[in-house]
Order: C-alpha cells, then structure tokens, then sequence
C-alpha cells in the first residue's frame, strides 16, 4: 500500500514541477516584459513576443476566465463549454481510436503471415501518413456521403480522420511486438504442433504488449489531435476542436478565453492517453498483473 | 494460466468494442439535437444550403427564413451546413452534397472555369465588404502611402482587391510594398506589428473597435484608424453569392424549387433588414456561443452590403461584375471572361415576382444602417 502511494507520487511530483516551472517562466517572461516595455534587460532590445494583454494575457486571468459566462448573456461558464466540448470531442476520437487500433492490429497480423506481405504493405503505411491531414479532410468528406451502407454523418468524417492517424503507431509497433519472442519460443510452439492461431494467441500476442501499449498511448494522443484538425477543417460543431477556432476569432477582444480552449484541448489529450496507458494493467503478460490480482 | 490469459484477451477486445459502441452510440444522440425544427417536416422537400463560415450574422437571411416559416410556406425543409476551414462550399455542391452553396463570385466562376458545373443564382452582397485598415497616426490615407510599409493580407484568394490597388496606385506589389500574411484576426495590427490589415466591414473591423486598447486601456475608437473601402477605389470585388448545379437547373422540379428557395432566401433577408433585433436573436439562438454586441454589428454591416439593391434583392449588377470579372483576369484567377451561363437571373426575378406580389420591398431603397455601438469583447 505504502509503495503504491510513493509510486504514485514519483509519477505525479515530476508532472507537477513540470507544469509549475512553466507556468513560472510564462508569467516571469510576461511580468518581465511589462516591466522593461517589451525590451530585454541589460542587453537591450526587443522581446520576441509582445507582453501586452491581447499577445500574452496573465496566467490569473485565464484561470478565472474558467468561471465566468462563455457570454454575458449564456448561462454556461467557460469550463463547461470547454468540459461538453471535450467530452464530445473524446467520443469522436475513441471511436476512431477503436476502430484504428483494431484496423492497424490487423494490419499488423496480416504483415505478420509473410516477409512479402510485410515488404509489400509497410511502406504503403508509412506513405500514408505523410499525406498532409489537411488536404485529406475534404476528400474524407466526399466519400463518406458516398457511402450508402450507412446514414453517414459528419462526426464520422471526423472519427475517421482520426482513425487514420490511430491506426499507424498500432500496425507499426504491432508488428515488431508480434515478431519479438525469440525464434526458440516460436519453435518450441511449432513442436507442439501449435497452429498459427495458437502461436499468435500464446505467445505472439502477449510477447507484443510491451510493444503495443506505447504505441497505443500515441494513437490515443493523435487520436485526439486528429479530432480537433478534423472538427477545424471540415466545420463540425460541438467540440473543443470546434471551440478553439470559435473562441480564437475573439483572440484579441478576449484573449483568455482561447487559451482555456487550448488548455482543455491539452488536458483532453493528457487525460486519455492516461486512460489508455493504465489499459496496460488490465493487458495479459503485463508487469502489473500482480497488482491486478490483489 | 491458460484460461485467465485467453479470458482476458477477451476482456480487452470486450471494452474496446463496447467503448466503441458506447461512442457510436452518443455520437447518434447529439446529432439529433438540432433536427427536428419546424412542425410537421413530412411533406416538405428537404434541401440544403452550404455555408462557406460557421453561424453568425453573415448568413442571417437563411436562418431567419427557416425560423420564420419561410421555406416551409414553399414546401421546403432547408438544412444549412456550417463550413470549415478546408470546405470549398461550391465544390460540395458540385458533387451533388449540397443543394446550394454561398460562394464567392470570383471562386464560384473560378470553380467552373476548371469544369464544375455552377451556375450563379443570386448576388445577395451588392458591394465589396473588404477594407483595409490602419491606424490613423501612421497617415496611411491611399494605397500611394503603403510603399514600403507591411500590408496585411489573409491570402487564399482574398488579396486580389489589395493587389489591384496596390498596381491601381502606380505601385509593384510585387517590388514597393512588403505584403504580410496574417491571421484572421487583428492581433497584429492592434500591436502594431503591420502597418495596414485586411478587415472585412462586419466582422473584422468591429473586433478592433471592441478591443481595449493596450496602450489607452479603452475601447479603439473610430477616429483612431483609418480604414480604406476598396469600393470606392474601383478595384472592389462582388462575394457572397448563391451557387447552384448547372445541369440540375435544367430539370423543371429542381428549376421550381430553386425559384422557390431564393424567394424565401431573400425573404429572410428582408426580415433582418426590417428586424435587426430578432435577426440578432436568431443568429445567437444557432449559435449561443457568439457575442451579442459583435453579432448585431455585423447583421447591420451585411445588411448595409445587401440593401439598397437598386435591382432587387439578389440581382447580379452589372457593371459590378465586369468590375470584379476584370480584376479576377488581371490577376490570372480567371483565364478569361466566363461564359453567359456562369450566372442566370431569370431564377431571381421569378422570385422578386413571388416577393413584391406579397407586398414586400425588394430593392430597400430607403435603407439606412443604424448606429451599432461597439461593446467590449462583443458581448
């Protein structure tokens, strides 16, 4: 009990410097800009970023901007716009999460079957990823209304959007966890008269975990990046993606107001990758099982 | 052992799908919230209308006319797409996803020089909303002054007014003057960082007017900018426009609709320019998350740009689009003058007809803007 609650802190005190050392050197460089009139001190010369409150509003106004209405009139505060906004946004991106993970874990399996396979579709992967998001967008727009197996709808361009900067890390990392149990494990298998399956369920899989569960993290975070271009590019409403853009037209009558967005949008990210990183616990073949079974 | 670890495979597979499933699920509910407007939308066509922005007062003529019945009273249910920043709204038209796009004049008929089958409906905006803006104390007063100074321009097409004046004033775009991309928005010329901004009347503009002044700690006050009206230079190109399927038009159903469709369109229109107020309401009512103050400034700048129209709402002028034909050529945007069937107006006349046959004014010659007062933070 005692070892998890350090444990627990050594992994949350390096955040926690992190995060304050930050926030210090932004509202340092901030004061130290008010106070030298945007010019370095000693040397002379001028700040690379202006310090005025529309270029660098104070840390205090953007956490207490949180609070207050998104309007005068509305009746929802910042942080529950920003709150709805990333819980829709969250869904979007698990569902192309899911469907990336399960997409790049069968492309991982398929590339498994033969060193062909693997030549002929690995590089197709990796070409695929450096086709910019943004010309990508509209194209995935068009073919989804093409599509008439099911009622498309916009979120779905965006989940798809995601699922394709999901699906790579998995089918990479996938694939090297899969063929990373020493070949004498794989032949004691083959002894065994173990078909393929077996192999793959026994001890390919498992051997891959360590693999995957990184790779599933960076999926998690792009992912949630993928949601937030795609709501931007393609104009779907109702998430954080979607709130950044709309707060940003007033970055300069009410400048805290985007850095909450921004803010939210890093938390999002942060929040699930951390999800999907204590999926490892529940993984087979995982260093934490021990603690599982407690 | 064996079992555990199968089972527990199974346990993962398990919670991803149902995760997924899970957010399938809601993905469905809150796509229903903003259906179902109207009453009974069964025998009604639906059709739709593709933003080139998000909701806001630029395009309050379409949501007044759905609040206000218009559509429905012709047997229409409009549903508008919001656009984005990667949609080129006359492209989802063109690939037959939308019914009818808000393009501008210049991109639509670029569109069609490169063989998507457009045709313009309606020129709704009469006049140019572009400016571009400086401060007043950097005497700034015609593009002759921007030599050598940083002028600001958004790019993707938006700069050909700019470029036509910079040439206008005897200047090498080129050469004589430092052009700046710059963001949408005003931070850098509130900042001071550029000499001259790109501003539309409606939207940009009034954000400067309602940013505290980082120097006065008040609101930018009109007196402080300068704020130059390519309308008046000559060079001003037409912009929000109606766009529709060339080919569709040829069919007599989809003809009627459309007819139908601009009528109840400038119906809206007419309703914001009679009804600044609910215009407001409505507008904030699609979209809570704008400010009043910036929304009521805007509606009364686009209605100035709409009304008057001498020849009735959503009539093409002329001599504006050879105006705007001319600098697109000069530029090299369009290859050459477009085709006579880049624009009809038949469709819009037959539309003005149903209007001015329920008694309304069309042509809004006594329009006057009001005084919008800028709020803080548009609120």
């Amino acid at each position: 009990m005692n070892r998890r609650i350090i444990d627990g802190a050594l992994r949350v005190v390096p955040a926690a410097v992190a995060i304050v050392g930050l926030c210090g050197l932004y509202e340092g460089y901030r004061r130290m800009g008010i106070a030298t009139d945007d010019k370095w001190p000693v040397i002379g010369g001028d700040l690379p970023v202006k310090t005025n409150a529309i270029t660098m509003p104070a840390l205090s106004d953007i956490v207490a901007r949180f609070f207050e209405p998104q309007q005068r009139r509305s009746g929802t505060t910042v942080l529950e716009a920003v709150l709805q906004g990333s819980w829709y946004t969250l869904r979007i991106s698990l569902a192309g999460f899911v469907m990336g993970a399960l997409i790049g874990m069968a492309l991982a399996i398929v590339m498994l079957r033969s060193k062909l396979l693997e030549k002929g579709i690995l590089p197709w992967i990796i070409v695929s990823q450096t086709i910019p998001l943004l010309a990508l967008a509209p194209v995935i727009v068009t073919w989804g209304n093409r599509i008439e197996l099911v009622d498309w709808q916009p979120w779905m361009s965006v989940s798809l959007i995601a699922t394709y900067l999901t699906f790579f890390p998995v089918a990479v990392n996938g694939l090297r966890g899969l063929q990373s149990p020493p070949n004498h494990s794989i032949e004691l298998m083959d002894s065994y008269a173990a078909t393929r399956r077996q192999t793959l369920l026994k001890v390919r899989l498992p051997g891959a975990v360590p693999f995957l569960v990184p790779a599933l993290k960076l999926a998690a975070a792009a992912s949630i990046i993928g949601s937030i271009v795609g709501e931007i590019s393609i104009g779907l409403s109702g998430g954080v993606g979607r709130l950044i853009l709309a707060y940003a037209q007033q970055a300069q009558t009410d400048p805290p107001k985007m850095y909450c967005a921004i803010i939210g949008a890093g938390l999002l990210g942060l929040v699930f990758t951390s999800a999907v990183g204590s999926l490892e616990r529940l993984m087979p073949g995982s260093r934490h099982r021990s603690e599982m079974s407690l | 052992m064996r079992d555990t670890r199968t089972s527990r495979w199974r346990l993962v597979l398990a919670l991803l799908l149902s995760f997924a499933l899970f957010a399938v699920a809601c993905g469905d509910d809150s796509e229903d919230e903003g259906a179902g407007d109207g009453p009974s939308s069964d025998e009604l066509t639906p059709i739709s209308l593709q933003l080139q922005w998000f909701t806001q007062g630029q395009f309050c003529g379409y949501y007044a006319g759905i609040e206000q019945g218009y559509y429905a009273d012709r047997g229409l249910d409009l549903t508008i797409i919001e656009g984005g920043v990667d949609i080129v709204p006359q492209t989802v038209v063109a690939n037959g996803d939308a019914d009818y796009a808000v393009s501008f004049t210049v991109r639509g008929l670029a569109s069609r020089e490169n063989d998507a089958d457009l045709t313009q409906i309606a020129q709704v905006f009469q006049r140019s909303g572009t400016r571009q803006v400086s401060w007043a104390d950097s005497g700034l007063n015609s593009p002759a002054d921007w030599e050598g100074k940083k002028i600001g321009n958004w790019g993707f097409g938006n700069e050909f007014e700019l470029l036509a004046a910079i040439r206008q004033a005897g200047l090498d775009p080129e050469t004589d003057v430092e052009l700046v991309q710059q963001q949408f928005d005003m931070v850098a010329i509130t900042n001071r960082d550029i000499d001259a901004a790109m501003a539309t009347i409606y939207n940009e503009y009034a954000q400067m007017l309602e940013t505290v002044n980082p120097e006065t700690g008040e609101l930018i006050q009109p007196e402080e900018l300068h704020v130059l009206d390519y309308n008046d230079l000559g060079v001003a190109m037409l912009q929000d426009a109606l766009w529709a399927d060339t080919n569709r038009l040829e069919e007599e159903e989809f003809r009627a609709q459309t007819v139908d469709f601009l009528a109840a369109s400038m119906e809206g229109w007419i309703y914001c320019r009679d009804n600044l107020e609910e215009g407001v309401q409505i507008v904030l009512d699609n979209a809570p998350i704008l400010g009043e103050g910036h929304q009521r400034w805007m509606i009364n700048e686009v209605n100035n740009l709409i009304w008057p129209s001498p020849d009735g709402v959503g009539i093409l002028d002329p001599d504006l689009y050879q105006q705007t034909i001319d600098v697109a050529v000069e530029f090299e945007i369009l290859a050459g003058q477009p085709d006579e069937e880049a624009t009809r107006s038949d469709l819009m006349e037959e539309a003005l007809a149903q209007l001015e046959e329920k008694g309304l004014d069309v042509t809004g010659a006594d329009y006057a803007p009001i005084d919008v007062e800028p709020t803080p933070g548009g609120e």
